[in-house]
């Protein structure tokens, strides 16, 4: 373990022991958010391509596409028909020509890009960005400690991380495709090449999440050691951040969840490589396609929680310092992310209502499911009372954390009506659950990555980002979310189905083919006001402004370290007084005490 | 406003689920407006103003009690409601007995294979009749479906007559319902099923009675 002295040791280190292979709990972090924003470009634009399908089906794509008269007639007309023309001529089988000729998405195509999209963004952007940058960044920052319990073990973390997304991104260009069953890979599709004619596609896939699950249990251990062992003196348990009693319990949950997925993952790769039938029932005998439901999902359901966990703790921040005010009911929150984190090991069913469980599963499965509205209620009901009588500072953080709270709203009300079996039958499969899990991961989890990504961007980077493009971000990404995910819901109660790759194919489904024109647009411009955060990232790393030690004026400790944090993060350790949120306390002149300030000391100035 | 976008009710349970459906939906929207709304109040009364300084309020024990036990008390009553019209849809032993006709469902990639047992009532005989995509039943009749799938999962779906179930490989399923009105309405697959999911589309033929009739009388003359 760290102490005093090894801080001291401020040596340089060459530039390959400062930022690729480092051990600094900062830079790991930093590695995992730069990591999780490129990952978040790839997936974002799997799914402006599966938009564009959506909208306009079968028709080929703005810019890339051919031409109508060289699809008809062979004539080339624009640059795009140059470039076709070049490929069909070719004797080589192109890439591009088999997954979308003249640039029409071909249906094989259409299922990769969804399946990706979803891999893509709940395991190489989410989870990395939540658990690996912020985990990496707050938590011996927040406890007061120097670093990680173990620090190569946290490197290691990230460099799987990063071999399992060079693994799924070479998925794509395998012969027969990537995977194509979707992210929840249900067998027997996933498991017999024969059904999907995707070989090794599937098998990365299945690799690549395999390193991903190693990553996170590094991870998590590195997570759970740290938090256990390492708090700065003073810090108990009921002093720490909300943001680090999350982070706390997803990597419990990370620990127990991931090892079920990998199980899985381990016998959907011996059904296709060496013949066994874990999840395929033959007539002669064999495994059962809902075996794979069952894992995947008794995995699946805590990985939600995992992707709104930190996003709440984040909000638990950002809400109490730009309210001076202290968190409502910090206790109850704590308790209700325990039992939000209980409740997901008993849920997994609800996903499985039409699988042909037994009846009588999905009223028990109804019940423990809806009794996660209770702790989300206490959570929500919290948040409004820690603005109540507050004095709110409309900070582009703090916009983030309002918007989360909203969304997280809308995300858990519709769950309701998923969680809700008969109301479930009709609406299983639909947009509906595609509105819902959108409000709850990106109008939830990624508002709050937004948030906590500005809120500490003085501390990573010692600079403010540019807070005109952040305003201007925020705006247009809320806009462009809500017109996106809304109509989401409208085409579920329609019975829109998800999945399908041509929705005019369906007479019943006439009706909607301007409501998805309206949400492909939306999309399109959601994705573009995204380029702004990724800009306005890069730009102020090195032109922002540059800002103070503590510019937000907050309690909490990881704003006692200089800025820029240096290596081993305190000069001195500090000692804890008392909690995180002593925001206004009455008496004082200041309307902040920081958890590092002894008791009876003269009050700091505010300012 | 949910009216507006439901595809017609043809089923004798289908009610129930729109009936929930509308319940969730305004209990729902009246939280939404209520939690929206104080929340805007409180961004507009309580924002930062110069010499103003926040309350201490470190939180409300009462508060937390009463909301916790409110929301309880909702989602039980909610779950009570509930329980009776799931195990009317899918629990068999409350299906309704002696079904009226038979058919057997059976999912493939990308098509539904109907098949009636015929005259004999038995499946596996030479009497059997297999129909591709196309379904037929009388109206104001209980229909029992023997789902089942030759390949991999797909997913039984009929909006208007809100029912749906995965239709597994090796094993069967069985699902009821009564159609209400006659007409045709389609039996799209909801489970991704490979590259032709979009598009795996069968028909339900609700025929009146007598129509039903003259359709058997054709089949088994």
């Amino acid at each position: 373990m760290h102490d005093n002295e090894h801080a001291s040791h401020d040596h340089e280190e060459s530039f390959i022991r400062k930022y690729i292979f480092s051990l600094d709990h900062k830079t790991i972090g930093k590695q995992f958010l730069i990591y999780g924003l490129i990952m978040f470009f790839v997936g974002g634009g799997l799914a402006l391509l599966f938009r564009w399908q959506l909208a306009y089906p079968d028709q080929p794509l703005p810019i890339i596409g051919a031409s109508q008269q060289y699809i008809d007639e062979g004539e080339v007309v624009t640059g795009a028909d140059r470039m076709w023309e070049r490929i069909y001529e070719s004797d080589k089988e192109e890439w591009l020509e088999v997954s979308m000729p003249s640039g029409v998405i071909t249906p094989e195509f259409y299922n990769m890009l969804f399946t990706m999209h979803a891999t893509i963004m709940v395991f190489f952007v989410v989870v990395p960005i939540l658990v690996g940058a912020f985990g990496n960044f707050l938590i011996p920052l927040m406890i007061g400690t120097r670093d990680m319990a173990f620090p190569i073990l946290n490197m290691l973390s990230f460099w799987l991380a990063v071999l399992a997304a060079i693994v799924m991104v070479m998925g794509f260009f395998v012969p027969g495709g990537h995977a194509s069953a979707g992210w929840t890979g249900y067998a027997p599709l996933s498991s017999d090449a024969q059904w999907t004619g995707v070989e090794w596609g599937l098998n990365l896939w299945a690799i690549s999440l395999l390193l991903q699950g190693f990553s996170s249990l590094v991870g998590s251990i590195n997570y759970i050691t740290t938090i256990i062992n390492m708090r700065a003196p003073g810090m108990t348990f009921f002093r720490m951040p909300l943001v680090i009693w999350s982070l706390f319990i997803v990597a419990i949950l990370l620990l127990l969840a991931f090892p079920v997925l990998s199980s899985a993952l381990a016998l959907l790769i011996f059904d296709r490589l060496a013949g066994t039938t874990f999840f395929s029932a033959t007539a002669e005998g064999g495994g059962d396609p809902l075996l794979w439901q069952h894992l995947f999902w008794f995995f699946g359901h805590p990985e939600v929680y995992i992707l709104i966990l930190p996003g709440m703790g984040i909000a638990s921040e950002l809400i109490p310092v730009f309210s001076r005010k202290p968190i409502f009911g910090y206790r109850s929150m704590v308790y209700a992310m325990i039992a939000i984190a209980f409740l997901g090991w008993i849920v997994w069913g609800h996903h499985m209502f039409q699988s042909g469980m037994r009846s009588g599963m999905g009223n028990f499965f109804m019940t423990t499911t809806m009794l996660i509205a209770v702790p989300s209620a206490i959570k929500t009901f919290n948040w409004l009372g820690t603005m109540f009588r507050g004095s709110i500072r409309f900070t582009t953080p703090m916009l983030h954390g309002i918007a989360f709270v909203s969304m997280f709203v809308i995300g858990g009300l519709s769950g309701i009506y998923m969680a809700n079996t008969p109301v479930d039958v009709y609406i299983h499969d639909t947009y509906f659950i595609v509105a819902h899990i959108h409000y709850v991961v990106f109008g939830g989890s990624l508002f709050a990555i937004f948030g906590g990504i500005i809120f500490w961007f003085p501390k990573m980077y010692g600079r403010y980002m540019n807070d005109a493009l952040s305003k201007i971000h925020f705006w247009l990404t809320f806009i462009a979310f809500n017109c996106t995910f809304f109509p989401m819901h409208i085409l579920g109660v329609g019975a829109h189905m998800r999945r399908i790759a041509n929705p005019t194919q369906y007479e019943y489904l006439q009706g909607f083919e301007g409501m998805n024109i309206f949400i492909t647009m939306s999309a399109f411009t959601l994705g573009f006001a995204q380029l702004i955060l990724v800009f306005n990232f890069f730009w102020s790393m090195y032109k922002g402004k540059a800002a103070e030690q503590n510019p937000w004026q907050v309690n909490t400790l990881e704003w006692e370290a200089p800025t820029p944090v240096p290596h081993g993060n305190f000069g001195q350790i500090p000692t804890v007084y008392r909690g995180p949120y002593e925001y206004s306390v009455p008496g004082e002149e200041s309307d902040w005490i920081p958890q590092a300030e002894p008791e009876h000391a003269p009050a700091t100035s505010g300012d | 406003m949910l009216d507006q976008w439901l595809p017609e009710n043809v089923s004798t349970f289908g009610q129930g689920v729109d009936n929930l459906f509308h319940a969730i939906y305004w209990l729902t929207l009246v939280v939404f407006i209520l939690v929206i709304g104080t929340l805007i109040v409180f961004l507009i009364k309580y924002r930062h103003q110069e010499g103003k300084k926040a309350d201490y309020i470190e939180g409300s024990t009462t508060l937390e009690i009463v909301w916790t036990a409110a929301t309880t008390v909702i989602v039980f009553v909610l779950a009570m409601f509930s329980y009776p019209q799931w195990n009317n849809i899918k629990s068999p032993t409350q299906f309704p007995e002696n079904p009226d006709v038979v058919v057997q469902v059976s999912g493939k990639q990308f098509n539904w294979d109907m098949t009636y047992p015929g005259p004999d009532n038995e499946f596996g005989t030479d009497d059997d009749l297999v129909l591709e995509n196309e379904l037929h039943v009388p109206v104001n009749a209980v229909v029992h479906i023997r789902l089942t799938s030759v390949d991999v999962i797909h997913s039984f779906f009929v909006p208007q007559l809100r029912l749906k179930q995965d239709a597994l490989p090796n094993r069967f399923i069985n699902v009821w319902f009564e159609a209400t009105k006659a007409g045709r309405y389609e039996i799209p697959c909801a489970e991704l099923c490979g590259f032709g999911h979009s598009g795996m589309l069968g028909y339900l033929n609700v025929h009146t009675q007598a129509d039903y009739d003259a359709w058997v009388q054709e089949r088994w003359p």
